[in-house]
């Protein structure tokens, strides 16, 4: 308990200063948006004033971020945009696009990742392995925009697996194949890691007494070496989801989602601050809590981290 | 190019001036590396795109943008380029060695200041612990919890006309955690080695305890993920480059170019296939070489 309320209050400080970050960064993107609002016509000086008045553009930086967050904290606000609409609106159609593709991403990642991980651990040195070693190093060697317009040609386009873009279909045809090459990277990472994880423990006195003991094999890989090669898996999944809710910009432009990462792309180049302060704001959010979450899964699942 | 060298020949000269003694855990790991295929075909591939970043008229027949023919846009290989027209109607292949110095001077610069920044901070943060620990480590926090591609698009949005130093800069501010923690987590495992108190009981200073005697025996960790990384970078340098927010016209890099396929590569796969098979054995080359020098420091897989 007392290690939960640490990491806890280490928590906080951290999302303060994140978001503050974020905060500044997207306000010193170049361009008055009060200006570009008005477009060709010039507006009279007294609108300009109430507009940056409304806006709270003429208080100071910290004083700006300071009620932005207590709008986010106190009314769940994430603001509005220059033209008057909310941006929790504007993200209510787009957010569960974007869900679905990343925990689409996240399943295969974790289903196949372990899986051919503990195939490769358990042939160690053989075909098998040496054939997923090669693979996963090509995968996180390909850029990711590479693999997406590869899979869209190959795949979706001359064998017709697939829908090459577009929602149509909904999930889970759609999510499918942008779900797999938003994946990919992370699957490589996965079933590499579980692989060092699992040789290391099958190296293990308490896998040798297992086996002593007479124990089946079956059971002494998944009760035994599985269970404790995991724990490493935990962090990086966890951390990982965070990263799958920002990689989608990039497959979401392939693939023609229209999810959060398109829309803030969009609002970075044409400098709607609040939007882009708005998402960020979010997947800071859900990537510390997705650390936070892990961390204390990890303390139950290992003793040693929470008495250490 | 630097790293590239460092990371060569640090295998083998190194521990001979340093500690005159064989069997040090780096010549160790240069007598494994010798005879490993892998660890050959990656420095053959890494020497060859070195040159082309340092040298490209020695490859290239045209320079950056020269003798570029509009009526000859997009056309596929053929007699007189081997790998075809891009879509100015600049030869392709002139155009792609051209490419070759923004990904590799950029991944290579950003990883060689992360790793400064990562001995540093590590080092200190590690060793005296405490307040200035805990500092380094939130802030260790805030920078990692910026999303990669979101935090760098943000900055270089925001700064526009960049160019290579720039985007060197942008990619360092994002990137210097990972390696920041590793280190602080090594330099915390040797803190209270013997070799480290009996350097103290011999009088030696913290600045001394630290370059001479945490530092050697705590960077080879460090030093495989700097290699992997030299290779992530590359890959986000023109993962940014191709959503339009990195380089930009009239520099030339394979990112950009990529940039330029996605228009067109349905009709032309060789925009695409082209720069992306340079990209992709340059950084599978960083990977591979990382993967082998860090099977070669691993004493537990002898």
């Amino acid at each position: 308990m007392r290690y939960a309320v640490q990491r806890l209050l280490q928590a906080v400080p951290v999302f303060v200063a994140t978001t503050f970050l974020i905060y500044a960064m997207v306000w010193a993107l170049p361009g008055d948006p009060i200006l570009a609002l008005a477009g060709d016509k010039p507006l009279p000086e007294n609108v300009l004033q109430a507009l940056r008045e409304h806006y709270h553009l003429n208080d100071p930086l910290i004083v700006q971020y300071g009620l932005y967050m207590a709008g986010v904290f106190l009314r769940g606000d994430l603001g509005e945009t220059f033209t008057g609409q909310p941006v929790s609106e504007l993200l209510a159609d787009r957010w569960s696009i974007t869900a679905q593709l990343a925990v689409t991403a996240w399943v295969f990642e974790l289903v196949v990742g372990i899986g051919l991980g503990v195939l490769a651990a358990l042939r160690r040195g053989r075909l098998a392995d040496t054939a997923v070693l090669a693979g996963t190093t090509f995968v996180i060697a390909v850029p990711v925009f590479v693999v997406g317009y590869t899979a869209q040609i190959v795949l979706g386009l001359n064998l017709g697996l697939f829908p090459t873009a577009g929602t149509d279909e909904g999930w889970p045809g759609s999510y499918l194949l942008p779900g797999m090459v938003l994946g990919s990277f992370g699957l490589a990472y996965v079933a590499r890691l579980t692989r060092t994880s699992v040789v290391e423990n099958l190296r293990a006195d308490y896998v040798r007494t297992a086996t002593a003991k007479g124990m089946r094999r079956s059971r002494v890989i998944g009760r035994h070496t599985l269970r404790n090669s995991l724990i490493p898996m935990v962090t990086y999944l966890g951390v990982d989801f965070g990263n799958l809710m920002a990689g989608a910009v990039v497959t979401e432009g392939i693939f023609n989602l229209p999810g959060i990462g398109q829309q803030v792309f969009q609002s970075i180049q044409l400098q709607e601050g609040p939007v882009v302060v708005g998402v960020t704001t979010l997947l800071v959010m859900i990537f510390i809590l997705a650390n936070l979450l892990v961390d204390l899964l990890y303390g139950v699942l290992d003793p040693r981290i929470r008495r250490g | 190019m630097v790293d590239l060298k460092a990371a060569v020949e640090s295998a083998a000269p190194e521990p001979e001036t340093s500690r005159q003694v064989r069997g040090s855990l780096w010549h160790d790991a240069w007598l494994e590396l010798r005879g490993r295929v892998l660890f050959w075909i990656s420095v053959a591939i890494l020497l060859v795109a070195c040159a082309m970043a340092a040298f490209p008229s020695l490859f290239a027949r045209f320079g950056p943008n020269e003798q570029c023919n509009l009526r000859m846009s997009k056309k596929g290989p053929g007699a007189g380029a081997l790998f075809g027209y891009d879509l100015q109607g600049c030869d392709y292949w002139s155009q792609i060695v051209h490419g070759t110095r923004a990904s590799v001077l950029i991944g290579v610069a950003v990883t060689v200041f992360a790793l400064l920044i990562a001995i540093v901070l590590g080092l200190l943060g590690g060793y005296y612990g405490g307040t200035l620990d805990a500092i380094i480590a939130r802030v260790t926090d805030v920078f990692f919890g910026i999303p990669f591609v979101l935090g760098a698009t943000v900055v270089l949005v925001a700064f526009p006309g960049h160019g290579i130093w720039a985007m060197t800069s942008v990619l360092v501010l994002l990137g210097w955690t990972t390696m920041t923690r590793l280190m602080r987590g090594q330099v915390i495992a040797v803190r209270d080695a013997d070799y480290v108190q009996a350097a103290r009981a011999l009088g030696a200073g913290d600045l001394r305890i630290m370059v001479r005697h945490i530092l050697p025996n705590s960077l080879a960790p460090v030093f495989v993920v700097a290699m992997l990384n030299v290779g992530n970078v590359i890959s986000g340098e023109a993962t940014l480059d191709y959503l339009g927010v990195g380089l930009q016209y009239p520099q030339v890099s394979w990112g950009l170019q990529l940039n330029v396929a996605q228009s067109f590569f349905a009709a032309y796969p060789h925009l695409l296939v082209f720069p992306a098979m340079f990209l992709t054995a340059t950084v599978l080359s960083f990977l591979l070489l990382g993967d082998v020098v860090r099977d070669a420091l691993d004493p537990k897989l002898r």
